[in-house]
């Protein structure tokens, strides 16, 4: 029987090959967490044998898990891809944006290496992993998602989609963000992962790990979280559901150490992924909307 | 725990704008307890901040800025629930006028129109619009919530005088199911909870009726298979496979196949998909298919089984306006249908819908959201199925050559309600 993770599936390939069709320089966006794991996996599918026909590029804020660094790097060379990394240290040193110190929040920061290196290299077509589920902005997005020459999203003007008739010419400057895995919630991911029997971070499965607990997250004590005053370091049992900036990305307590018993914990879960686990997202009502307006990913 | 399968099932509210699309999703997703905690938090706190009330579920789905500023939907919203037999794909559409395209964007795949009416107001031409659209696009299941129970007392007399006006409006538009369910999505009387208010309604909620629907039938067809050329893949040591989206029949290895529209016939030798070769493909799948004979398919090109579809460049169809401006014959347009993408040119625009009518005034001008009947000349061949035959091989977008905007979607044929 075809179930909806075939047909998320096959939507999804279906997806890759229209936007490497009709675009010029597509590029898959890759930050080495779940879900670009994921569309990375469908790519390789998409287009086997074959090479992969696009780049993929991570846009590394330096303040980075080890472990996903390293999975990333994996990831690309078992898949034969190119990789390309930008960096927000050298936006910074470029004096592109403001500084926020070796610990502060880089998050943001990322947009404007992002639209430089897409100018840069040319790119006509970004893929990411981004999925409606996980924000009330992106629940609004549509699959193909156009960006004028400044790279800004137009919620009020979005091309209308209709069917699985993929549009995506743009005029030169002009690009694209193209979401394969919009109709994907965490669960699916999680079940396609496990069905696939794919390799992650190690992060993602539960480990003992130093924490403090700041504004309600359980933080990892390491190279960007230093303990404050009144905290206390505690060795707990934990893992994370997100793999964001470190210093941004909170853990989750878990037992899961295994892809079936995190899909046991997610179906269960009452909170959800950024909701538990993203400083980013906490700014503001709409952190998520003004971020992708600026074209953010 | 091992989960079981699921099937798929893709819905879309339509309805006037105010008449409670998004509210009744919200108290959807809150019932069935598909929000996480932390949303739900989110939701009291942006109702509290703007001063309307508790919980205004409509937050749930309307989630851009504005939206929640003016109290309106934008654009499709799109949500997710789960059973543990079936996944939703819920599409919240707008009401308003200006933003049909949108509506159409969420309808266009959709298994059924789960449409909202006001007890209060009945069928009004916004309503009657969107289900002349969902009609167009193929829906041919309505589950109808006549909401705002409340505000009539809950009155079955009311209730029954809008269930006769749909079911008039409905049989025009030839839809196949209606099930109409009298709700109040602002007290959750009859969404995933039966009411209490209700002693003479015994039919189903809301939630009972979705689960009850057959799931995936957008893609269902009256076709034989039909494998629009994606892309080629090289395999190594030689040889060339075709990649697609299958739709229409079920494909099989040793399948008889034709190659249009070029007109070339062999014989499938193998199918591939993502979890690896297989025998038979069903609609739905992404597939890349080996052939007996060497064929020079490429993009464009489109593999079916019998009974063939048409090959042509000249052709009547149904279309949606989105352009800001009239369509003029002058205009540069380009057309998408399938994997091709070809210079198009209006030959004719033979009629423009009356949606108060529902019938066809000869001639006249398309403005923007009007639906009419139009001839259409292509530069390439084109190789499709009626629209009623098959949403996929029937469908095309029209896209100004200018500005790329998608300025109009296409049904090949005519509706059999005009």
């Amino acid at each position: 029987m075809t179930d909806h993770l075939d047909l998320l599936e096959s939507h999804a390939i279906f997806i890759l090959r229209e936007v490497v069709a009709e675009c010029e320089r597509p590029v898959l966006l890759f930050s080495g967490g779940k879900d670009s794991a994921v569309l990375l996996h469908l790519a390789a599918k998409a287009f086997a044998p074959q090479a992969l026909p696009f780049a993929v590029m991570h846009i590394d804020t330096g303040q980075n898990f080890p472990e996903v660094i390293e999975f990333r790097d994996h990831a690309v060379e078992r898949h034969g891809a190119r990789l390309l990394v930008a960096s927000v240290q050298d936006s910074i040193d470029q004096g592109k944006v403001a500084d926020p110190g070796p610990l502060g929040p880089r998050n943001r920061l990322q947009t404007v290496t992002l639209l430089d290196a897409i100018t840069e290299h040319g790119f006509d077509a970004a893929f990411g992993g981004a999925r409606r589920d996980e924000d009330k902005a992106r629940a609004k997005e549509r699959i193909l998602s156009f960006r004028d020459a400044f790279g800004q999203w137009d919620p009020r003007q979005q091309r209308p989609e209709l069917w699985q008739l993929y549009q995506g010419r743009v005029n030169p400057g002009e690009h694209l963000r193209a979401f394969p895995l919009s109709d994907w919630t965490e669960l699916d991911i999680w079940q396609y992962i496990e069905r696939e029997q794919m390799e992650l971070p190690q992060i993602y499965f539960a480990h003992e790990r130093d924490v403090v607990l700041r504004e309600g997250m359980y933080l990892a004590v390491g190279p960007f979280v230093e303990p404050r005053a009144h905290e206390t370091v505690e060795r707990l049992m934990v893992r994370f559901r997100t793999v964001g900036d470190a210093n941004l990305t909170g853990a989750v307590l878990s037992r899961a150490s295994t892809l079936s018993a995190i899909v046991d914990e997610i179906s269960l879960a009452n909170v959800s992924e950024r909701g538990a686990t993203r400083g980013d997202d906490k700014f503001s009502e709409t952190a998520m909307e003004d971020r992708k307006r600026e074209g953010y990913f | 725990m091992k989960l079981a399968a699921k099937d798929l099932l893709r819905l879309a509210t339509v309805g006037s704008v105010d008449d409670g699309k998004s509210t009744l999703i919200g108290r959807l997703l809150v019932d069935t307890r598909q929000l996480f905690d932390d949303q739900l938090s989110a939701v009291v706190a942006a109702s509290e901040k703007r001063g309307v009330g508790d919980l205004d579920l409509s937050f749930v789905t309307d989630g851009l800025r504005a939206e929640r500023e003016q109290g309106i939907t934008i654009d499709v919203a799109y949500r997710y629930a789960s059973t543990p037999t079936r996944k939703f794909i819920i599409a919240d559409c707008p009401g308003h006028l200006q933003y049909t395209r949108n509506m159409a964007t969420g309808a266009s795949t959709a298994d059924l129109a789960l449409v909202v009416l006001n007890v209060a107001h009945g069928v009004k031409e916004q309503t009657r619009r969107h289900l002349c659209i969902a009609a167009l696009l193929g829906v041919r299941t309505i589950i109808a919530a006549v909401n705002k129970m409340d505000e009539v007392n809950w009155s079955e007399a009311a209730y029954l005088s809008v269930v006769d006006e749909l079911r008039t409006l409905s049989h025009e538009l030839g839809f196949e199911s209606v099930t109409p369910i009298p709700v109040s999505a602002l007290l959750g009387e009859n969404v995933v909870e039966r009411s209490s208010h209700l002693d003479w309604y015994d039919g189903p909620s809301v939630l009972q009726a979705l689960e009850a629907c057959e799931a995936g039938s957008w893609t269902h067809s009256g076709t034989g298979a039909r494998l629009p050329v994606q892309w080629v893949l090289r395999q190594n040591g030689g040889g060339r496979t075709y990649a697609g989206m299958l739709n229409g029949a079920t494909l099989h290895v040793g399948d008889e196949v034709t190659l249009l529209p070029a007109n070339v016939t062999t014989t499938v030798t193998s199918l591939t998909s993502g979890s690896g070769p297989r025998r038979a493909a069903t609609a739905g799948l992404a597939i890349d298919v080996g052939l007996a004979d060497e064929t020079d398919a490429g993009r464009g090109d489109l593999l079916a089984t019998a009974p063939l579809p048409q090959v042509t460049k000249e052709f009547v169809a149904t279309v949606c306006w989105f352009g800001d401006q009239p369509l003029r014959s002058t205009q540069r347009l380009r057309l998408k249908h399938t994997t091709k993408v070809t210079p198009v040119r209006l030959r004719e625009i033979s009629g423009v819908v009356d949606i108060e009518t529902l019938s066809v005034n000869p001639g006249g001008e398309l403005t923007t959201n009007d639906i009419g009947l139009v001839t259409l000349q292509t530069a390439d061949w084109l190789v499709v199925d009626d629209y009623r035959d098959n949403r996929v091989t029937g469908s095309f977008v029209l896209i100004d050559e200018v500005t790329n905007a998608t300025v109009a979607a296409g049904m090949i044929g005519r509706a059999a309600f005009l």
